[in-house]
């Protein structure tokens, strides 16, 4: 039997891979990409307690992350296409000159 | 339904181990892979919460277009793999408290789950609602365009500046 | 099964067509009136050394054409080609004429058409060849683009339809005005069937939209380094999506599989002879009409193909809204 506390432990340990990720990686495409794996375990939680209370907002506020995930998405990719053109490296150690 | 339980625990088994293997990749182009494995577990994971229309807008919008977008990209830069490994770079010092924070958190978090005793019932048993109400696509349409009107307007003008800001970003200043 | 045997025929069907429009006769030796000339095609691409360029990347490589090939079946696994039928009552059940009743049928559709273009970059950037990774880019590019007016096209039979799944859009076509014009959707829509054909050609990259496996152009794009059996699943895949293109337009537009003079239960015959229509039409555009340049096509879906169909999704709203319908 499934219950809520299942869905909330794996989002849990979802956005706790995403964050390690953050911390973790030195590409900026792959520090992007677990900012995605906790967005979507936000998405999982939202959507578990929407079912569990039986109203629908819990999918609506996913759809809205989704949109919110994707515009973001674009604009830090291009964000980083542009720093790449300027270093030539993903690496973000490559950009510390406001580093004091 | 008999089969709902190992359902649960095959797609939450493949999205963690999908995710945790994306953190650990070298080369970008697997971790866009994998992480397409782990949103489609995740959409199965909607599919099994009644949300059939959530888990097809994830594959569709998540894994469709935004994870497209990101594979353009590394295949555009041609991201040189990071050598030796995404590990050995790394200082010691900087490692090793990365993943005792991320540890941290993790436990964090589960110790808040269980403070919170949200009351171990089956999913949906919370207000005895059943799957009917959040299923069709209906309900979600209805409420969307009525409680979330401005929302909505409002994340369409989002995307707007978004792709206006992706393409003047990423522009080459010739 | 079913599809399997079905892209053996379009490919015979194809050269045959292209051969007549060409005003020649095309194969002919191999069974009676060539028919057997796919499979021995196929035979012969089994045979064929598997060869697999030096630098690329394995794991990708091969799975490329899988995930092509996977996208093209799974999305046929929705699409409803008859009425419930129980065979003479001799089944208990009406057995639906379908693999998977979905209730949003048709967006699962669009997601799974929507993975098949991960195939073809994965297969550009593997083969670490400039041509395939060129033409993998812009295939994919060309796709994602087109998904815009075919989602939106989409979208108008649904404000048509109230109702995300095919079977209850098909059954919503059933009936006549005024006795003999049938209810579908595309005399109602003109604008998006037209729409939506079009997405499609370019959504399964074929001619006229074909650029990025050029034959004159790009040495055959993104599936230049695949030989054997990874091509043959390539091929495959093209032409399932046609398949797949058209009996979702069968679906949405034509009516499936309701028609004059046959009892619900032979429906299927219907649904075959307006997919073999519209795939008839398909194999005729390619032959017939030249090729889209690159930027060209890109404008043309960009710049008036989404306008047109964002104003005539508006227009059926609005439509919908005044007549009540």
């Amino acid at each position: 039997m499934v219950t809520l506390n299942h869905y909330l432990a794996l989002s849990a340990i979802l956005f706790a891979i995403g964050t390690t990720g953050v911390f973790l990686r030195r590409n900026m495409i792959t520090v992007l990409l677990s900012i995605e794996i906790m967005l979507n375990a936000a998405n999982l939680t939202l959507v578990a307690f929407g079912r569990h209370w039986g109203a629908v907002d819990g999918q609506i506020i996913v759809f809205f992350v989704v949109t919110v995930a994707a515009a973001e998405a674009a604009v830090g990719l291009a964000i980083v296409i542009a720093l790449f053109r300027l270093r030539e490296s993903l690496d973000p150690d490559a950009f510390t000159s406001l580093k004091w | 339904m008999g089969f709902e339980l190992p359902l649960f625990y095959v797609f939450a088994t493949v999205a963690v181990v999908a995710s945790a293997l994306v953190i650990g990749q070298r080369s970008p182009i697997y971790s866009v892979m994998l992480l397409i494995a782990s949103f489609a577990a995740l959409a199965g994971l909607y599919v099994l919460l009644d949300s059939p229309f959530v888990a097809v807008i994830q594959i569709i919008i998540y894994a469709g277009a935004i994870l497209v977008l990101f594979l353009f990209v590394v295949m555009l830069l041609n991201a040189p793999k990071e050598a030796p490994g995404p590990w050995a770079r790394l200082a010691a010092g900087p490692r090793r408290a990365g993943a005792v924070l991320g540890g941290v958190l993790a436990v964090e978090l589960a110790w808040a789950i269980w403070r919170a005793a949200i009351a171990p019932e089956p999913v949906g048993a919370g207000s005895g609602a059943s799957a009917q109400a959040i299923e069709s696509v209906r309900s979600i349409g209805q409420v969307l365009y009525t409680d979330y009107a401005f929302a909505f307007e409002v994340t369409s003008l989002l995307i707007l500046v978004a792709m206006v800001g992706a393409v003047v970003l990423a522009k080459r200043h010739v | 099964m079913l599809l399997l045997l079905s892209s053996a025929a379009m490919v015979y069907a194809e050269r045959k067509v292209a051969a007549l429009i060409q005003q020649r006769e095309g194969p002919n030796r191999v069974g009676p009136r060539g028919l057997l000339q796919p499979f021995a095609d196929v035979i012969k691409l089994m045979f064929k050394e598997e060869l697999r360029p030096g630098g690329a990347d394995t794991v990708l490589f091969l799975m490329a054409p899988v995930i092509s090939a996977t996208a093209a079946f799974a999305a046929f696994a929705v699409v409803p080609f008859g009425a419930e039928t129980t065979f003479f009552g001799l089944l208990d059940q009406p057995l639906k004429l379908q693999v998977a009743d979905v209730n949003v049928a048709v967006l699962v559709v669009f997601a799974i058409t929507s993975m098949s273009v991960y195939g073809i970059v994965l297969a550009g950037w593997s083969s670490n060849s400039k041509y395939s990774l060129l033409g993998g880019l812009r295939s994919a590019s060309q796709m994602i683009s087109y998904e815009l007016p075919y989602g939106l096209a989409l979208a108008s039979v649904l404000v048509l339809a109230n109702s995300l799944s095919l079977t209850d859009i098909v059954n919503r076509q059933a009936g006549y005005w005024f006795g003999f014009i049938p209810r579908w959707f595309v005399f109602v829509q003109p604008v998006g069937f037209l729409i939506f054909m079009i997405s499609g050609v370019a959504e399964t990259n074929r001619a006229p939209f074909d650029f990025p496996e050029a034959e004159q152009e790009l040495v055959a794009g993104y599936h230049t380094e695949y030989s054997s059996m990874a091509f043959a699943m390539f091929f495959l895949a093209e032409y399932i999506n046609m398949v797949t293109v058209s009996a979702v337009a069968t679906d949405l537009f034509l009516g499936g599989w309701n028609g004059p003079f046959l009892p619900a239960w032979l429906g299927w015959i219907w649904f075959l002879a307006k997919t073999s229509a519209l795939l008839f039409f398909y194999i005729w555009m390619r032959w017939t009409l030249p090729r889209y340049r690159y930027d060209q096509l890109m404008q043309f879906g960009w710049k008036m193909l989404l306008p047109l169909a964002a104003l005539n999704l508006l227009a059926t709203a609005a439509g919908v809204m005044l007549l009540g319908v």
